[in-house]
């Protein structure tokens, strides 16, 4: 069974990178562009796995975080967070609202779906 | 994994272009000592954004540059420094090094490195001499960092010792565990990869089943990992879990007595004696308190999906033009079948003529409404070229000393892309001009009763199915005498001749002309106005001036819709025929031979109106045999460009239509007097007439 990601970040050329990284490891992916895009499509939609960038517009990923562990069928999905933030407090934060998992951009595409898969496991 | 991250560096130019332009828009607006905090977060956002897509791309000089950039910009965010007007400067001059920085990785070119070391190097001198400033920002205090839980663990050395060391792990999830998607149990398969592992849970914490809530963690575990790894690889399978339990790893040494015993160390039978109730009631409150709020909050939103699930797909995508060209190609050529069924249409007799006729009406409404859609897909609104403006006027004002307010009006309106990408260099002109010519200095202004601060204003609306973009200033206007002056001078106008102001104004569009006194490097000596004047005609636009001595001037583009169709008026000569832009003609009529002259070895004129205007005939010009040479027995047409008319000898009028313009330059060469050539709904080529190239060929008969 093909395992989705919901990805969400507000730069195409890193959509992009994000993408190709995930379907090349078997991954269906649905991308949005920022927190309310995300949360608009997961109101309905579903999705194996979270994995959203934090300094966006219109909404934030650590908000969209918040978000979506208020969702009923988000509650226990993975929810990472891919950002070139690596400061502690901005962690810290993530962690709060209910992040899963940190990873700090720039990053090794075999390491992110590592990281991914151990966390489906 | 091979993945070849270069297909994806076009993207990632494109969007940091973008992204610099957003930040020196954000940067020009932002007040000096009163900034913004919402334009501060945008800057730094797409600061950030630019050094993570630059950084995940390979590209490190500008990563490291726009770190530092990044930096001093979270101490603005975080109101710890004040933005100056140097300091304002320095990060414009920042986003020119990002672009210049960029532009090399994109083209492979070479930059100088000092210029970027200087300017990373001032940047973080500021940074610094921010700290070293007292008082100059209200020091905000600094939030204490949230005590991480594993701050109070012992800090074990982590010895290199290999061989087997056992360690004891005390795991103590806290309720919401579950809830930020962690699994225990995958976290006791990973310490199992890493060697032997004894568990025991403590199940403690469980409630009794009425109180229990399904979503939150009660268990906890004491482990035991014999292996050979450090107490840092331990503490990685708990990477994520840190925040959501108390997590305790200890090395146990030779067997000998821990420094910290885990709590309990025995499974805890439930409902046993006094000491471990406490915790485990104080542990039940807990995790009621947070339950209970995630009832109320699901009983505020119901867990039915909401109606706008899913298609929140509303943006855009990028197409390359090229894409829609051949489209917009594709429809000229459905356009031009559509006119050929319909003339063979109107021919055909019969019952089933009439149904094909309806058919081909129907056709022909859907494919305009085709066509107008694809040139909608053309269309960028003028803010392309207008946001170039604001830094450019403020650095201009600063150079030249003049305070200057710049307007930006109908920055929305739409314009074909093609147009919109020329017009910007004749626009900038037109600024450039009106600030260094146009707008006064201060203490000028102010002796003249004006406000000190002159305007520029900028509007671009539609107008008749054209654009109109003006450019407006309430500066000196131009002075009529002086041009008059420097126009005899120069021979372009008789020392006894004395034109009207609109001629007189229009002077300053010649080749070469200036009356400035001296030149500057700004606008030169306020030359290229002709340039300006030749890149709106190309464009099929025309240029005008208003101006008024003390008050000001304005400069009024029209322009073309698109370039892709023209409006036309068909015409006959002899067996040819020729399309004349609709905007170009001012009337048609038939002559009396009477009303004719000639002009020995320069051909004819006639009196039209107020004054003579020279007569072409096209057959003469094209080489085509007329169905008549008697002026009086076909038509003239009297067209104008660049401020000056002919009258056009044809046969016949013909018809009006819309018609898709052809470029003969890509198909064919360049032909003087015509700007390009369209198939007609018979499938012959007409010739689209260029007005002012046949003005101006006309003019240099004249001039002979």
């Amino acid at each position: 069974m093909r395992r989705s990601v919901l990805m969400v970040d507000d730069s195409p050329s890193m959509r992009a990178l994000v993408r190709s990284t995930l379907e090349l490891a078997g991954f269906d992916v649905i991308e949005k562009i920022d927190g309310v895009d995300a949360l608009g499509y997961a109101k309905g939609g579903s999705a194996d796995l979270v994995l959203t960038d934090v300094n966006m517009p219109n909404m934030d990923g650590i908000q969209l975080v918040g978000e979506l562990r208020s969702l009923p069928q988000y509650k226990f999905v993975p929810i990472l967070v891919l950002t070139t933030e690596s400061g502690g407090d901005m962690k810290m934060r993530g962690r709060q609202a209910g992040a899963t998992g940190w990873i700090v951009k720039p990053f090794d595409p075999a390491q992110l779906i590592a990281t991914i898969n151990r966390v489906l496991q | 994994m091979a993945l070849d991250l270069e297909q994806f560096h076009e993207a990632f130019f494109e969007e940091a272009f973008e992204a610099l332009d957003t930040m020196e828009s954000a940067l020009l607006k932002l007040n000096i000592g009163n900034p913004e905090p919402e334009l501060v977060n945008t800057i730094f956002r797409v600061a950030h954004s630019i050094k993570g897509g630059s950084a995940t791309f390979g590209f490190t000089e500008v990563a490291s540059f726009t770190h530092t950039l990044e930096t001093l910009l979270d101490e603005l965010r975080g109101g710890r420094m004040q933005v100056t007007r140097g300091l304002s400067d320095l990060l414009l001059k920042s986003v020119d090094v990002m672009r210049e920085m960029l532009r090399s990785v994109q083209h492979k070119t070479p930059i100088d490195p000092q210029r970027v070391a200087d300017l990373q190097f001032d940047l973080e001198l500021a940074i610094l001499q921010k700290n070293q400033a007292p008082a100059a920002a209200p020091e905000l205090p600094d939030v204490a960092p949230a005590p991480t839980p594993d701050a109070a663990l012992p800090t074990m050395p982590a010895t290199a010792i290999l061989g087997q060391r056992r360690w004891q792990i005390g795991f103590r999830p806290y309720p919401q565990l579950l809830l930020r998607g962690n699994d225990p149990l995958r976290l006791l398969r990973e310490l199992h990869e890493l060697g032997s592992l004894e568990v025991e849970v403590d199940i403690s914490g469980l409630p009794a089943l009425s109180e229990m809530n399904t979503e939150d963690c009660y268990l906890a575990w004491n482990l035991v990992l014999t292996s050979e790894v450090t107490r840092d690889v331990i503490a990685q399978v708990f990477d994520w879990a840190e925040g959501d339990c108390k997590l305790e790893i200890v090395e146990i040494k030779s067997g000998l007595a821990e420094r910290t015993a885990p709590p309990s160390a025995v499974v805890v039978p439930i409902g046993i004696a006094s000491a471990h109730e406490a915790q485990i009631e104080v542990a039940t409150t807990a995790t009621l308190e947070p339950a209970a709020e995630q009832g109320r909050s699901q009983g505020a939103s119901p867990a039915t999906p909401s109606p706008a699930q899913g298609g929140s797909d509303s943006g855009s995508i990028r197409v390359s033009t090229e894409k829609i060209d051949e489209i917009m190609n594709t429809v000229g050529e459905i356009v031009i079948t559509q006119s050929m069924l319909s003339q063979l249409g109107s021919s055909m007799e019969g019952p089933l003529a009439e149904q094909l006729r309806s058919g081909l009406a129907q056709l022909e409404r859907n494919v305009r409404e085709l066509q107008e859609g694809v040139m909608r897909v053309r269309m960028l609104p003028i803010s392309f070229v207008f946001s170039r403006f604001p830094r450019m006027v403020r650095d201009l004002s600063h150079r030249l000393g003049k305070e200057i307010e710049l307007k930006l009006t109908g920055d929305t309106t739409e314009l074909d892309k093609t147009v919109l990408e020329k017009i910007g260099d004749p626009l900038v002109h037109l600024v450039r001009n009106s600030i260094d010519h146009g707008i006064e200095k201060p203490d000028i202004r102010r002796a003249a009763g004006k406000a000190a601060a002159g305007t520029v204003h900028l509007d671009a609306y539609h107008k008749g199915g054209n654009i109109t973009v003006e450019v407006r200033d309430d500066g000196a206007g131009l002075d009529r005498d002086r041009i008059l002056a420097k126009a005899r001078e120069r021979g372009l106008v008789g020392a006894t001749e004395v034109p009207d102001d609109t001629a007189i104004y229009d002077l300053i569009f010649a080749a070469g002309f200036s009356t400035a006194e001296k030149t500057t490097d700004v606008s030169g000596r306020g030359v290229g106005l002709d340039v300006v004047r030749r890149n709106v005609q190309e464009l099929g636009g025309t240029i005008e001036i208003r101006t008024e001595r003390g008050k000001g001037s304005c400069f009024t583009i029209t322009l073309p819709l698109t370039l892709a169709i023209v409006d036309g008026q068909s015409v006959a000569v002899g067996s040819e025929t020729y399309i004349v832009p609709l905007t170009t003609i001012i009337e048609s009529m038939q002559l009396k031979p009477s009303m004719v002259n000639r002009i020995a070895g320069r051909g004819e004129v006639f009196l039209f109106r107020d004054g003579y205007v020279p007569v072409v005939r096209l057959h003469q010009v094209f080489g085509v045999k007329p169905r008549t040479h008697e002026l009086h027995e076909g038509l003239l047409m009297i067209v104008e460009g660049e401020g000056r008319r002919v009258g056009l000898f044809v046969d016949d009028l013909l018809g009006q239509q819309q018609v898709v313009i052809k470029s003969l330059e890509t198909n064919y060469r360049r032909v003087e007097g015509v700007s390009g050539a369209t198939i007609l709904g018979d499938g012959s080529v007409a010739l689209i007439l260029d007005v002012p190239g046949l003005i101006r060929f006309a003019a240099e008969r004249l001039a002979a």
